[in-house]
């Protein structure tokens, strides 16, 4: 066992970890971010996906010591807590997925939109080929992923038109379809 | 959940470490670069090292660097996204971009690196699986079994080749370094494949690949990869296969070669491409027809057997298909080819 100093989400964290664990098993059960899932553990399925130094990588697959020195940001981190607040501000791609209805179980969406963030991070106008790319390495077995493909589009959209959270923090609406957000 | 047994990491930051812990290590030491073939194998139980030595930290070992004879090295730590997303790879290399560019998804790309592509395992559906499957199936030749499940009664192990770079490097003449303490070789990479699933390479498990050099081409190279897959996205090769065109002055075909990979143990040349393609004219009938025989080539010479996902007669009637396309994607400076 070593003490591995890690950056999540901004943060330095500290933790006591075998060489064995997996940077999944350190997020999950050592410092409780259960945002990042435990889907097929060995690669196929991206529920686990994480940004690594701001790439999607896949956290089941890469060894808790390897992301020292790296900076690694979780679903968590996408809706930083602004300090003195406890009310997260969601990313534009989490509110266009909230108001698109693009999960039905959930398991899959922190991954999906940790590849999302990913490509508008590079890409600030995606094309749908480009997004159906970026998001291949998700798989959701619930939606048929019409409207996740949706509301990264819708992101891209109210991104592009400066109000990404215009909807912020509505979660109790819902599944309402968005008001025009979806480009033609 | 899976989990890794237990290991001993040590991830040294230059080669020459890398190279001790290997040496004395004494073959009880296994090498990870990106992992993504690696830890899904450990968490299966087909391998128990009792140490792992991590290249990721080993300076020099991420790049691409272009030669002065034109020549591209390539270090066994850059990561497949970076070689398909390299304009001088693209350039060069397109075979390649295009290869690395269908490996498996976003984020195995973003991890999984051209070395560890090249050095990758072996597949069959009767091996990469739990150790509670394997051990329901009574194990496989590969590992811990004395029988094969892909070629009844087989005393030798056909796990198929996967690795996509594979056949793209081969078409390109690549060269692959080895290293170990006090010693280095330069091997091409068509000498590399040997014919056994347990072990498909001409080289020790304590050798370090530590470049990887794609000599310069011919003004009128062209290449592509063609890959047949079961989605869009993650899955390993159900087939690929990588071409080369040189075309001479007058745009004429000079010569020409298609490698295969997913088949058997090793990747594959096709033997008499260049002969049916040699003077003819791309875009012409007289080209298309070249192209139709040397597909047929393709499919007398590339059995896929039922080692890997589909089956094998479906994946071989797709050869001449991808042949076909792929030769075709490249005369015309296109590509990746994926049907799917």
């Amino acid at each position: 066992m070593r003490v591995l100093q890690l950056e999540i989400n901004g943060d330095a964290r500290e933790v006591a970890a075998h060489d064995h664990w997996t940077l999944l098993e350190v997020l999950r059960y050592s410092l409780g971010l259960v945002g990042s899932k435990q889907g097929c553990d060995k690669g196929d399925c991206g529920s686990c996906t994480v940004l690594f130094d701001g790439k999607p990588v896949l956290s089941c697959l890469t060894l808790a010591a390897s992301a020292v020195g790296h900076q690694v940001t979780t679903i968590e981190g996408l809706a930083p807590k602004p300090t003195g607040t406890l009310q997260p501000v969601l990313d534009p791609v989490q509110v266009a997925f909230n108001d698109c209805g693009a999960l039905q179980c959930g398991f899959c969406q922190p991954g999906m939109m940790l590849s999302a963030r990913a490509l508008l991070n590079t890409n600030a106008e995606p094309s749908r080929e480009e997004i159906h790319q970026a998001l291949s390495g998700n798989l959701c077995r619930c939606t048929g992923y019409t409207q996740i493909v949706q509301a990264v589009e819708t992101a891209v959209a109210r991104i592009a038109q400066g109000d990404g959270a215009s909807a912020s923090n509505d979660g109790a609406a819902g599944h309402s379809p968005p008001d025009g957000g979806v480009p033609a | 959940m899976l989990r890794l047994p237990s290991f001993q990491l040590e991830e040294p930051k230059s080669l020459y470490a890398a190279l001790v812990l290997l040496a004395e290590a004494k073959g009880e030491a296994m090498v990870i670069a990106g992992g993504t073939d690696l830890l899904p194998n450990l968490k299966h139980g087909l391998f128990a090292p009792k140490l792992l030595v991590s290249l990721a930290r080993i300076e020099g070992f991420v790049g691409i660097e272009e030669e002065p004879d034109g020549a591209l090295l390539v270090g066994p730590m850059t990561p497949l996204a970076r070689v398909a997303e390299s304009e001088l790879v693209q350039a060069k290399a397109p075979a390649l971009a295009q290869a690395a560019s269908l490996v498996a998804g976003p984020q195995l790309r973003t991890q999984g690196t051209l070395g560890g592509n090249v050095m990758l395992d072996t597949r069959c559906q009767w091996y990469n699986q739990t150790h509670f499957w394997r051990q329901s199936l009574g194990y496989c030749l590969k590992k811990d079994g004395t029988a094969c499940h892909v070629v009844q009664g087989g005393k030798k192990c056909v796990a198929a080749a996967s690795n996509d770079t594979a056949p793209a490097l081969m078409t390109l003449g690549a060269t692959l370094r080895f290293e170990r303490l006090n010693e280095k070789r330069e091997l091409p990479i068509k000498s590399l494949w040997s014919p056994d699933g347990i072990w498909n390479k001409r080289c020790d498990k304590d050798e370090l690949l530590t470049a990887i050099r794609i000599p310069a081409q011919d003004p009128g190279h062209r290449g592509a990869y063609g890959k047949l897959r079961t989605r869009e996205s993650i899955d390993f090769p159900l087939l690929g296969l990588a071409a080369r065109l040189t075309l001479d002055h007058e745009g004429r075909v000079q010569d020409a070669e298609i490698s295969g990979v997913a088949l058997a143990a090793r990747p594959s040349p096709v033997r008499g491409v260049a002969d049916v393609l040699r003077g003819t004219l791309p875009g012409t009938a007289e080209f298309d027809e070249a192209v139709e025989a040397a597909a047929q080539l393709a499919y007398k010479q590339l059995r896929p057997l039922d080692n890997v996902p589909g089956s094998a007669w479906y994946r071989r009637e797709m050869v001449p298909v991808l042949a076909r396309r792929t030769l075709q994607a490249a005369a015309k400076g296109e590509g990746p080819v994926h049907p799917l």
